[in-house]
């Protein structure tokens, strides 16, 4: 058995969750969550603890555009653990304008099944 | 002369949704007047997910949220002027703007919006002791530097202040390589939204000093160390917490204030509270035909509401330009007790006002379990429970036009947070 203690981001309330967890023969099991004061609290911390994803953004060079650098963003969230990995291969990336909002960057991020899209627009120089 | 209905000054998403009322309800002779090379204001630099849930239910990158509005404002054709800074604003609505082609242009306007935006708090007014050597930057600088021109102002980082720009640099320079260290804060609360501390701090182990100010920052040319050290209820730091943390960077991320040295020349009456106009219900100035929305207004949390206002303050300046000043109406002020700060707008008219207005503010302090009440005169209309509420987020109150029109006698509106 094991704790976590976590931040709830349901709402401004920020209610300070207390996990158990057990190990099973299924992996590890949430047995009990308190300290929510709502049930969003409860589901939260169940994939908080078992499988927290983020959006990650960054930004690439970009070359022969009206800007320097082109944000990006995962198309969907990806796993918690992948993120550094995830900005590791955005390292040295360039593209060549122009860009348009939602151009894939980069398929398959990182092995996370996830591309990389542009999140805004650069014209051509 | 150069000559139009309506001149908005700043293309930030307030200038932009602002535009795009106007259009929509029947005004044609618009100009946006943008100092920046790109529409979309300090969207721009703001690269994280977020913006938008209200509104578009997404969670959008800044500049993804910008695009929506600027797609509206081209679809509509509604004019702007790039790389053009407004110098001067006068009584009589003529505004005075410089840019390269054109050098020093003047415009005729029927009516203005102000939109300006906010800008950083800057160092010189913390007060911090020490040198003042390289690697100083403000929150928003560093933000601009790191997402636009892609340079990373330094490698080991102290944040003072735990707004939301400042956290979310804790996140952006942390993935970029930088270790961050430490974000101190004066107050015994975060001025930042909750789900920027669990994302970027906590999701990083970055520790969030509370009641925590810089008292010492070494290095001549370059920051090299700087110390913390807590405070007291006096906001003054206790001797003996001092620690010193090696570092070659100093984010500054202290609150934002809006931008009004224009709207002062024209003789705009400001808030000391907001230092932002005072507005009625429409979001008209002292001035007649002179608006405010945005952060120029009050310093907004969530860009959804700055677009909200925005709409209201072009639907307002339509009704101006096709009707001339509103007829002499009755006004009630809203006056703020009791936790409350201030009220956006701070006084409304009942006969003229929207069906259903909203009122915005921010409280003073972190309230559990409190309430927010109205009264009408002495009379208590409405009482709302809060499970919490915090100077970082803002709520709101709606006044019911039709409710209004079952006293007309009133006299004053309060608003204030109360026990349950
Ligand atoms: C550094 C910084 C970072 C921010 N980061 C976030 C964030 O991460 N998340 C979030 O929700 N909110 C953030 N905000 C708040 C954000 O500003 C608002 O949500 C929103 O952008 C406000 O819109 P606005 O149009 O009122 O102001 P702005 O976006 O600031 O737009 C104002 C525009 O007016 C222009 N302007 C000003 N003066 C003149 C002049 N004299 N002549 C011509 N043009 C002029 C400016 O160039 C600018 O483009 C940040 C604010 C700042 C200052
Ligand atoms: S548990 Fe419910 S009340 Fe508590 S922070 Fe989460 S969403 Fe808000």
């Amino acid at each position: 058995m094991s704790i976590r203690e976590l931040t709830c981001i349901g709402c401004p309330l920020g209610c300070a969750l207390t996990v158990t967890l057990e190990e099973t023969a299924n992996g590890v099991e949430v047995t009990d969550v308190t300290g929510n004061t709502c049930p969003k609290g409860a589901i939260y911390a169940r994939k908080e603890v078992t499988n927290p994803t983020r959006i990650v953004t960054s930004t690439v060079r970009v070359s022969g555009g009206t800007a320097a650098m082109v944000n990006v963003k995962t198309a969907s969230d990806i796993p918690k653990s992948k993120i550094f990995d995830c900005v590791e291969a955005l390292k040295g990336v360039e593209i060549a304008a122009p860009v348009q909002i939602g151009d894939v960057v980069l398929a398959n991020v990182a092995g996370t099944g996830v591309n990389i899209i542009a999140a805004r627009s650069i014209a051509k120089n | 002369m150069m000559q139009y209905d309506l001149v908005i000054v700043g293309g930030g998403p307030a200038g932009l949704a602002a535009a795009v009322a106007a259009k929509d309800h029947g005004v044609d002779s618009i100009l946006i007047i943008e100092r920046d090379k790109e529409l979309g204001g300090i969207l721009n630099q703001c690269i994280h997910n977020g913006f938008g849930l209200h509104t578009f239910k997404e969670e959008l990158t800044g500049p993804e949220y910008a695009s929506r509005f600027i797609d509206q404002v081209l679809e509509r054709g509604i004019e702007y002027k790039l790389n053009t800074m407004v110098m001067d604003i006068s009584a009589d609505k003529t505004v005075v703007a410089m840019n390269r082609e054109d050098g020093m242009i003047e415009i005729k306007a029927k009516a203005i919006i102000l939109a300006m935006g906010c800008r950083e708090r800057s160092r010189g007014a913390l007060n911090i002791p020490g040198y003042r050597p390289a690697g100083i930057y403000s929150a928003g600088t560093a933000q601009r530097l790191v997402n636009m021109e892609g340079y990373m102002p330094g490698k080991e980082v102290v944040i003072l202040g735990s707004g939301d720009i400042g956290l979310i640099m804790a996140r952006r320079m942390t993935l970029e390589g930088a270790k961050v260290k430490v974000v101190a804060e004066l107050m015994p609360y975060s001025g930042g939204l909750k789900r920027n501390i669990v994302q970027c701090l906590d999701d990083f182990d970055i520790p969030l000093k509370l009641s925590h100010t810089v008292v010492d920052i070494e290095g001549k040319n370059r920051v090299e160390a700087v110390t913390i050290a807590e405070v007291g209820p006096d906001r003054k730091p206790i001797p003996g917490t001092e620690i010193r943390y090696t570092c070659d960077t100093l984010l500054l991320s202290c609150g934002l204030i809006p931008e009004n040295e224009l709207s002062k020349s024209a003789g705009v009456a400001l808030n000391p509270i907001t230092s932002g106009p005072i507005v009625g219900d429409n979001l008209e100035t002292n001035i007649d035909g002179i608006f405010a929305c945005g952060n120029v207004l009050h310093v907004h949390d969530l860009v959804d509401y700055v677009s909200q206002e925005a709409t209201t303050a072009g639907k307002n300046a339509a009704l101006y330009v096709q009707n001339g000043a509103a007829a002499d109406a009755k006004t009630v002020e809203i006056v703020p007790e009791g936790g409350v700060r201030y009220t956006v707008p701070k006084f409304i008219r009942p006969t003229e006002m929207e069906d259903n207005l909203t009122v915005r503010f921010r409280v003073g302090d972190v309230y559990k379990n409190m309430a927010i009440a109205t009264y009408y005169d002495d009379e208590l209309i409405n009482k709302r429970k809060r499970p919490v509420m915090a100077p970082g987020e803002m709520e709101q109150v709606i006044l019911s036009k039709k409710k209004l029109a079952e006293y007309p006698d009133l006299t004053k509106i309060t608003i204030r947070i109360e026990e349950v």
